[in-house]
């Protein structure tokens, strides 16, 4: 099954933190996609999900401007 | 929550109990919590009031002056701004700012903080001198404790004072 969140429109420490809390829903092997902004948000929530064992799978660019989509399998 | 033993810790004393203070406690606290971070929240002193389980004035306490100093310190909704506080406006004024730009409110970084597992505890002392009880105050404090077991829980912890 495959989550969707967009923290777009949230800013630190909430960025992270509704990631950290969806994931902690979620069950082993399940993916979750983020839309999240370049800047902080882009430079944190990849590596936090990292940090704590979570594969990063893609983290690209999106055709709207300066947003990004990750793709993170718990 | 079980925890590894190699987790960074971060102990946050909440001491101040102003509005401004109290949110930047809730932000370092939730970020660390969200970077896989060990927190725990020690509240003392106007801290107590963010945890009061009535979140507006309500004379707390058995003395009169532990009534008027709890009435008149209010809960969460009354924590006053460090600076041009203006009487109690400026905090809800900060409110709508806040969420004008998107920044999580007071209320919901301490849900957050719930969400997060943060390790609530309260100053016994404190409550002491302010006639406050652990059944005046959210089910989410954890442990009531002194000093001694703040440092011996925040030993290898980055302490920061709020």
């Amino acid at each position: 099954m495959k989550h969707f969140l967009d923290i777009t429109r949230e800013t630190c420490p909430m960025t992270f933190v509704k990631v950290k809390l969806k994931l902690a829903q979620m069950s082993e092997g399940e993916q979750l996609e983020v839309l999240l902004n370049e800047g902080e948000p882009l430079e944190n929530v990849p590596r936090s999900c990292e940090e704590q064992g979570y594969k990063v799978l893609s983290n690209d660019p999106t055709d709207e401007k300066g947003k990004h989509m990750l793709v993170i399998e718990k | 929550m079980n925890l590894p033993a190699n987790k960074k810790k971060v102990s946050i004393v909440c001491f101040s109990g102003d509005f401004d203070k109290m949110v930047a406690a809730f932000t370092i606290a939730t970020g660390a919590a969200a970077t896989n971070r060990e927190v725990t929240m020690f509240f003392t002193f106007w801290g107590l009031n963010a945890l009061k389980r009535k979140k507006g004035r309500v004379a707390t306490g058995n003395s009169i002056m532990a009534k008027a100093f709890n009435f008149l310190m209010g809960g969460l909704n009354n924590l006053p701004l460090s600076r041009l506080n203006f009487f109690g406006i400026s905090p809800k004024l900060m409110t709508n700012m806040m969420q004008k730009h998107n920044v999580a409110s007071l209320p919901e970084l301490v849900e957050a903080a719930h969400a997060l597992g943060i390790r609530i505890v309260a100053c016994e002392m404190a409550m002491h001198i302010l006639e406050v009880e652990k059944s005046d105050m959210i089910e989410e404090v954890e442990d009531v404790a002194g000093v001694a077991t703040f440092l011996n829980e925040s030993e290898d912890a980055h302490i920061i004072f709020i």
